[in-house]
Order: C-alpha cells, then sequence, then structure tokens
C-alpha cells in the first residue's frame, strides 16, 4: 500500500519584480519530482545544503504551498496547503529540538495542542493519551509541568516527537532529527524512533545530510542534488554501488574509518547559482564524466537494474 | 519573582528610582483621603503666598490655591494620563507589530509604510496637528501623545516578531491544528511581552513628559482643573517675582521622569535576557588567570598543555570545564582531541592563548609552554603578538568570525599587517597567495568579495587562509568542517593534511567524528567531562580502545556500509561539570562500573604511547604495546 504519492511537485520562489526590469525568473528549489512511500516504509532523503530537502518538507506537510503538482496521502488528495488537515495524516520533526518548542509554555501544552485542536479531545482522553504517549517517548510524566529549557537535546527531541505522535499522523517527516544531537544521545533517539515506528505502524521520510545515519534507518534513499531526484535506490546497496556520479561522490566523501585520505574531488567546485541555473545536467560542472549531452540536456530519471533509478546519461 | 527583584535592585540607581516612584505613587494615591483644601478653590487675598505660610505647606499660586493640594491632584492626573498613553500606545502598537510581523508580504509593507509616514512627522507638530483637530482637553491631550507613541511601539514589536515568526515552534503549531489567531495569542504574545514591557518601563516618563508640555502650550488640561504641565504654564507669568510657583511642579516632573526611567532601565536590564547573562558586559582581553599550586616544569614539545585547570564562575556556581589537561605536540604532528559537547574540548583549545572569555572563565592552575615558554599570565601584549601569529585557529562557522562588512581580502591582509610591517600591495600580493595555497578558484578575483558572497566551503577556505597568513607554528582548528557538507569537508580535510605536510605545520584538531579523526590524525586524545580519559595513535585507539566510554562511543557512530541495523547507544546524559561525581565521571553510565569507580582520583595510566584513566580497561596497553615492539 502507498502510503505517501507525490507526483510532479514543484516550488518556484518568486523573486520581487524590480522597478523598472520584467521579473527575473523564480528560484526552482524543487523541480518537478515524483516518488512514493509505501506503507510502514522508511525513505532516507539525502542532499547537502541547498538541495531543496527542506522545501519539499514543507511542502508535505503544508506549511508551504507547491507550485504545481499533487500530493496524496493513504489515498487523499492534498493540495490545499492547509496545516490543519495535513496534521492528521503527517507530522513533522524538527531539526532544532529546543527551539521547536515555544519557551514560554509547559510541555503539557505543547503536547495536548495537536488533541485539542485537531480531534477536540475531552480532558480526561486528553490525559490518558498524553501519558499513554509519554510512555511510549521513554519520558516521565512529572517532565510534564516543566517548560522546554530545563530539558537537554536529546530529552527535547524525544517531546517533539512525542508531539508528533500525538497527531496520531500516518506518516512522520523526520528533518535532520539528530543532527543537533550528541553522537551517544543520537543513537538513543534513533532506536527510539524504530521501536515507535513498529509499535504504532508509522511511515517515516528521513531527511538528513548524513550518509551512514541514513543507511543505518531506511529501506530506501532519494538523493537530491540541485531540487531534483538524481538517484533512487535501497539503502544497502545504493552506496556500494552508484549509479549517478553524485551518489558516488557523496559516498567517497564520507569519512570512514581506515581509508586514507584523498580529496574526492581536487577542483574547488562549489553547488551551482540557484539565480543562474545551468542548461543540461546541474551536476555536468562537477562531473568527471561530462560530455556535451549532459551541458545540452536534463536528463530524466531512468530504471537502472532493479529498484534503481538513476538521472544520468553515462551513468556508472 | 524574588529573583527578578534581587536582580533588579541590584542596579542600585533603578532601586533608588523605585523608591522616589513609590513615595510619590503613595502621597498621589492618598491624595483623595488626606486632609488636603480644595484644589480648586480661589481665595485672591491669599496669592503667592510663600511656601511654610500658614496653612498652606508648599504656599499659594496667582489664585491664592493652595500649592500642594493642586501638586498632588495635578501628579495624579499627570501620571494617570502618562500611564494610560502608555498603556494605549502599547496596546495599538504592539497588536500593529505582531500582526505586521507574522502576516508578513504585503500586509507588513503596506502598514509599516504607513508607520514610517507617521514618524516622519515631528512628534510635537503631530500632536499639535491631532489636538487641534479634535480641540484643547485633557482626554484629547491622551489620544495624541499614544498616538504619536504607536510608530515606536509598532516597530519595535515587528521586529522581535518577525524573527520569532520564522522559529520553528510556530511551524509546530501550525501543525497542531491551531489557526493564525491562536497562534498569536498564545504562541507570540507570551513571547513578546517582555519586549513590551521593555519598551513601555523606557517610553513611560517621556509620555508624562509630552502631556505636561502639551498641558503647558494650554491643550490639555483646561482651567481649573490642575495638572503638572498646565501648573507650570499658568506660573509662567510669574517666573521671576514668585518662582515657587514655577519651582514645585518643575521639581515633581524632574522627579518623576526622573525616576520612572531609572526604573525603567532597571526593568530592562533585568528583563532583557542578553544583559542579564552578562554577554553584554566587555570580556577582558585575556582570559584571568588565578593559578594556585606548582607551575609544571618545561618539556621540549613545540606546545604543551600541561595540567591545564580552566573553570568558569557562574554566581555561587563552579563549572569545572577544564580538570587537569595535559597534552602535546611536535611540529608536523596531527593531533585529534575528541569528545562529546560540554566535554571541554573547546575550553581546552582557546585556554591556550588566553581566549576563554572572563568573565566567566578564570584558568586556576597548570601551564601552557608553547617552545618551552609559559603562556599562561604572561602579558597581554606578549600574548597578541603569538596570536593568529605563532599559534592560530580555525574556527567551526566562518560566517561569524568573519567580518560581514569588510571584504574578504581586507581582512587578510589585515591579519598580516598586524604581525608584519608590510606595505598594503605587498599584504594583497600575499592575500592573493595564501588564496592560491587554499585552492580558491580565481583567487585575483575572489579577494574583493564580502563573505555572504561565498559559499560555506569557500568562507572555510578563507579561514584557514587567514590561519596560515603568518606562517604559524601551531593551528588549533575547532571542528573547522562540522557545518559543512559532505563533499566540501572532503576537499578541506585534504587540504589541511597537505598543507600540514608541507609546511610542518602542528595541528590540533577538534572534532566528535571519528571518522574525520581516523582519516587526519597521529594520535588523539578522547575528553570526557572536562579530562582526557584515553590518548594513544590514532589507529591503536580505535581499534582496540582501552577506555568504556571511547569503546562505546566509537560504536555509537554508525559507519557507512554497515547496511541498516539497530545503532549502539549509551544510556543516561554527560555529567554537568558543576557537581562531578568523585571518581570516574562515566561510572555512572558505565556497565562495568564496580564500586571503586565511584571514589577516589583515577589517574592516566598508561604504557608507552598509550593511556587510560580506567581501573578495569577494555584492553590489556603493557601488552599492545610489547605487540607493537
Amino acid at each position: 500500500m502507498t502510503a505517501l504519492k507525490v507526483e510532479n511537485l514543484a516550488k518556484t520562489f518568486q523573486l520581487k519584480k524590480p522597478l523598472f526590469r520584467a521579473t527575473p525568473p523564480g528560484v526552482r528549489a524543487v523541480r518537478p519530482m515524483s516518488f512514493d512511500v509505501a506503507a510502514g516504509e522508511t525513505l532516507g532523503v539525502v542532499g547537502e545544503s541547498g538541495c531543496g530537502k527542506s522545501t519539499l518538507a514543507r511542502m508535505l506537510v503544508g506549511l508551504l504551498e507547491p507550485s504545481a503538482g499533487r500530493i496524496e496521502i493513504a489515498g487523499r488528495a492534498l493540495d490545499n496547503a492547509d496545516p490543519e488537515e495535513f496534521g492528521k495524516l503527517i507530522q513533522y520533526v524538527f531539526q532544532d529540538p529546543t527551539s521547536s518548542l515555544n519557551p514560554r509554555k509547559t510541555i503539557r501544552q505543547i503536547i495536548e495542542a495537536p488533541l485539542k485542536r485537531l480531534y477536540k479531545m475531552p480532558k480526561e482522553k486528553r490525559e490518558a493519551r498524553i501519558s499513554e504517549i509519554f510512555d511510549s517517548v521513554n519520558l516521565r510524566e512529572e517532565f510534564l509541568d516543566r517548560y522546554p529549557h530545563e530539558f537537554s537535546g536529546g530529552q527535547a527531541q524525544r517531546i517533539g516527537i512525542a508531539r508528533a505522535l500525538a497527531a496520531n499522523p500516518e506518516i512522520i517527516i523526520l528533518d535532520e532529527p539528530v543532527s543537533a544531537l550528541d553522537v551517544s544521545v543520537q543513537a538513543q533517539v534513533l532506536n527510539l524512533m524504530e521501536v515507535l515506528k513498529a509499535e504504532f505502524g508509522l511511515t517515516y521520510l528521513f531527511i538528513t545530510h548524513d550518509l551512514a545515519v541514513v543507511e543505518a534507518v531506511s529501506d530506501r534513499i532519494l538523493v537530491l542534488y540541485f531540487g531534483a531526484v538524481v538517484e533512487v535506490g535501497r539503502a544497502d546497496s545504493i552506496f556500494a554501488n552508484p549509479r549517478h556520479p553524485y551518489t558516488k561522490l557523496l559516498a567517497d566523501s564520507a569519512p570512514v574509518v581506515g581509508r586514507p585520505l584523498t580529496a574526492p574531488e581536487q577542483k574547488g567546485s562549489e553547488l551551482p547559482d540557484p539565480l543562474n541555473p545551468p542548461t543540461g545536467c546541474a551536476f555536468a560542472g562537477r562531473c568527471p564524466r561530462a560530455t556535451d549531452l549532459c551541458r545540452k540536456t536534463d536528463p530524466v530519471l531512468e530504471k537502472m537494474g532493479d529498484d534503481q533509478f538513476a538521472a544520468c546519461h553515462h551513468p556508472l | 519573582m524574588t529573583a527578578f527583584l534581587k536582580l533588579l535592585f541590584r542596579n542600585q540607581l533603578a532601586a533608588l528610582g523605585a523608591v522616589v516612584l513609590g513615595i510619590i505613587i503613595v502621597a498621589v494615591l492618598l491624595t483623595p483621603v488626606l486632609p488636603l483644601q480644595d484644589p480648586n478653590v480661589t481665595a485672591t487675598a491669599d496669592r503667592f503666598l510663600k511656601p511654610l505660610a500658614e496653612g498652606h505647606l508648599l504656599g499659594t499660586d496667582h489664585l491664592g490655591r493652595d500649592m500642594l493640594s493642586r501638586l498632588l491632584h495635578g501628579t495624579l492626573l499627570s501620571l494617570g494620563v502618562g500611564v494610560a498613553a502608555a498603556l494605549l500606545a502599547a496596546l495599538i502598537g504592539s497588536a500593529i507589530g505582531i500582526v505586521a510581523g507574522y502576516v508578513g508580504g504585503r500586509t507588513d509593507n503596506f502598514v509599516m509604510r504607513g508607520v514610517d509616514m507617521l514618524m516622519a512627522f515631528p512628534y510635537i507638530l503631530l500632536a499639535l496637528a491631532i489636538v487641534a483637530a479634535l480641540g484643547p482637553g485633557l482626554m484629547n491631550a491622551l489620544i495624541a501623545v499614544a498616538a504619536v507613541n504607536i510608530p515606536f511601539f509598532a516597530r519595535n514589536i515587528r521586529g522581535v516578531t518577525v524573527s520569532l515568526a520564522g522559529r520553528e515552534f510556530i511551524d509546530a503549531a501550525r501543525l497542531s491544528g491551531m489557526s493564525h489567531t491562536r497562534i498569536v495569542l498564545t504562541e507570540l504574545l507570551p513571547n513578546v511581552l517582555p519586549v513590551i514591557i521593555i519598551a513601555m518601563s523606557t517610553t513611560i516618563g517621556w509620555m508624562i513628559l509630552e502631556t505636561a508640555g502639551l498641558s503647558f502650550l494650554g491643550l490639555g488640561s483646561q482651567p481649573p482643573q490642575a495638572d503638572l504641565g498646565s501648573m507650570l504654564g499658568e506660573a509662567r507669568s510669574a517666573l521671576i517675582t514668585y518662582p515657587h510657583v514655577s519651582v514645585i511642579p518643575g521639581v515633581m516632573i524632574f522627579l518623576i521622569v526622573m525616576s520612572v526611567n531609572l526604573l525603567g532601565d532597571g526593568l530592562r536590564d533585568a528583563l532583557d535576557p542578553r544583559l542579564r547573562s552578562g554577554a553584554l558586559s566587555r570580556p577582558r582581553a585575556t582570559t584571568l588567570v588565578d593559578r594556585q599550586g606548582e607551575v609544571p616544569e618545561a618539556t621540549d614539545d613545540l606546545l604543551a598543555i600541561q595540567e591545564l585547570q580552566t573553570q568558569f564562575h557562574v554566581g555561587p556556581r563552579i563549572y569545572r570545564a577544564v580538570g587537569g589537561v595535559s597534552l602535546a605536540v611536535k611540529p608536523g604532528e596531527c593531533l585529534g582531541l575528541i569528545g562529546e559537547s560540554g566535554s571541554g574540548k573547546s575550553v581546552t583549545a582557546l585556554s591556550v592563548m588566553g581566549l576563554v572569555s572572563s568573565p566567566p572563565g578564570v584558568i586556576t592552575g597548570g601551564a601552557v609552554r608553547f617552545q618551552g615558554k609559559d603562556l599562561i599570565g604572561a602579558r597581554y601584549e606578549a600574548l597578541r603578538r603569538m596570536r593568529g601569529d605563532r599559534v592560530a585557529y580555525i574556527f567551526q562557522d566562518p560566517l561569524s568570525t568573519l567580518h560581514p562588512l569588510y571584504r574578504v581580502g581586507d581582512q587578510l591582509a589585515e591579519a598580516i599587517r598586524s604581525h608584519h610591517k608590510v606595505g598594503k600591495d605587498e599584504a594583497r600580493k600575499r592575500a592573493v597567495q595564501l588564496f592560491n595555497d587554499v585552492r580558491i578558484p580565481n583567487a585575483q578575483n575572489r579577494i574583493d568579495n564580502y563573505p555572504h558572497e561565498m559559499s560555506g566551503g569557500m568562507r572555510q577556505r578563507v579561514g584557514i587562509a587567514m590561519a596560515l597568513a603568518n606562517d604559524p607554528d601551531v593551528i588549533i582548528a575547532d571542528e573547522p568542517t562540522t557545518a559543512l557538507d559532505v563533499t566540501v569537508q572532503a576537499q578541506i580535510l585534504s587540504l589541511l593534511n597537505d598543507l600540514r605536510r608541507d609546511r610542518g605545520l602542528a595541528i590540533v584538531f577538534i572534532t566528535h567524528d571519528f571518522g574525520v579523526v581516523a582519516q587526519l590524525c597521529d594520535r588523539i586524545a578522547v575528553m570526557y567531562a572536562g579530562r582526557i580519559v584515553e590518548e594513544g595513535p590514532t589507529n591503536a585507539v580505535l581499534e582496540r580502545p582501552a577506555h568504556p566510554y571511547t569503546k562505546r562511543l566509537i560504536a555509537c557512530v554508525p559507519e557507512l556500509g554497515g547496511g541498516r541495523r539497530e545503532l549502539a547507544a549509551i544510556r543516561g546524559l554527560p555529567p554537568v561539570v558543576d557537581d562531578l561525581p568523585p571518581g570516574c565521571a562515566f561510572a555512572p553510565r558505565c556497565d562495568k562500573a564496580q564500586p571503586d569507580c565511584k571514589k577516589g582520583e583515577i589517574p592516566l595510566d598508561g604504557a608507552g604511547t598509550r593511556a587510560v584513566r580506567c581501573l578495569y580497561p577494555e584492553a590489556d596497553l603493557t601488552r599492545d604495546e610489547e605487540a607493537t615492539a
């Protein structure tokens, strides 16, 4: 069963019109992309800063209106960018655990909000539900009447997860949920999310820049570059057998114990300029295999091997 | 609340203001019940009586009315109008500010340009125009004063709201199904409220003054009603002959405005979190040194940190951020310093050049020797000459270490010129050379960029170029790649590695990433709760970690190529360093902990190149050493 289906979803940010000139073309933060996530699956989304990860996530939860395309969650089409509608089906766990909790509200007020607003639950039922959720994220109930600043990063992130769970969603988007945490705490949170997934039958979209983490938790991985999907494949094979040169560059760049230090890319290359995007493949400027074809035509996602797709004219 | 009051009254001027204002308010509130004469009864026979005259403590005015009675009634009115105007202005101004800041876009633009237009008028002219349109009277003066002050609140509150509206908790509230009105009222307002109070406390005195000004001009309270401004206005004609009639209300205005402002400033300082944490107090040029105990002997290392202890004294609490750390590097060597946040790795690094901010930082023991010379307690001039010249730093976030308003090339040239007497052109030439050294493409043009025009990776290259500018002997790199993308990280790491080989640089590399350390460093030291728990050659430590913490921390870090799996975790949290348990700091989280782990000092023991601070190490170091020998 498909939990989340995205078709040709795109977002272009319009730029301000200068006083005397024509409106410049907008910044294409997310170029039309389609993918789907099966119920119970964890889809990892990897990419570097500026690749459109966060824009994609914000569209999926209805915080940002897409410029084009459609989003279908559990068979229902949602295209009105209304967080209230989205909230019951899909929730978000934020990157910075402390900045995602209102400093002037108690934890109880924070967790109660989705129950009160989305489900109009009466007080006794809310109490019962909150203690149930708190129990499953391993937090003590005495924390409920404290304020966010009293918690460590790991605890605050579990509170953030509890809030997402309270809305009883089908899908949770995890936007760099552990990158602000220390490594010893990071594993606690990742393992907890795995347990919760089984307990509540959740589907995850896991956004991160950390390849090792995403490989450890995902079933499939989507690699983004410059607002477009460049490769999709199974988590256990995509970094070992990448088809797109960018995926290979990513995998080669990750620091691994026991691998000698070499720069996989010698020239000091930078990401293409979003205000002045190149024609053809966006990666061509950094790609060792690039030809004239790459600089002229943008490759489309094609099937390469079992469950692997890559957008490349000259795959590896 | 009591803590807040304590903080407030530690400021003696604020306390003085509170006392004066308190006396005035009590006197004014008691006015209706005090046995005073009617303020409006005239007795022309008794006009202009001097103060202390019989029956009139403060004398009488030009119509023979009792000054004391008029003063108290007038103060009541002036205060009341001032406070009401401040409340009105705060209410309307904040409402405009919050809505404009939250909604943003066109609404924001439209509303704020309107507010700007209001601000473009001289305030007194605007107030006069409003009163002229509405007609004179105290109520209209109040409206005028409030209207004149609305822009101040609107702009202030809008600024705060814009930064709050972008915070993640607002998004979270929307996903919780809250309506916009509810978000404004329950999420934004409580966070904006302190700012509104601060703004009010600093403007209320000003508003009392403005009301008095309007009354003075005859546009506020109408005779015979007394307020401070109109009393002054009426006394104007007798200013020279009977000064007490104008001096008395004048002094009262002075006292009120003065005390309100003093108290307001105190309130602002006590409420503002930045001021409260002391962020705006200027730190000393070098870290405070208060060394107890003996200073260790010199060694022949290039840079040696010996038994270093750095503490933070915050109120009654003492945080032992660095509790006796010893490290040493030789030329061309790279030492990795690994630890989680709060383990004291950055404070160790900053202590080397006395860069820990004081207050609250204090170096309380040990020594840092560069080529045998002790740097702790060295004079500021001596330290300043070495900073960036012999020992240079690379920090985590190049965006916050580069000055946003200067071109990167100029900043680089400045770094050279502050240590060497070279001309501008020469410095620029060296800057271009350095840009080439750190492989910034198109160096000749890039040098004239501003920091915001460069990508994160390029900015960090500038940071490295700046560290290299004076050909230092030691570079201390504090998480230089943490803020960067992996592909960029790989480039920066290999660049650092090449530089160290080419120039014989010693690098102290601070990180939390084992992968990075494994690729770059010759030796590593692992820190936990302000102390080194294990050190040794990189491969030996990573392959056979001896301290349980090292072993489990390595297991926590997922490695690429391991496939889908459950990750190892360490239960519990790192300890807070203001209250460390006796014995091993890791014992509460350790599976192998025995009763004797929790008492007494556990030494950093080792054999040969390796050392571990553990009673029950995971690996036998002596055997390890024999095997390598």
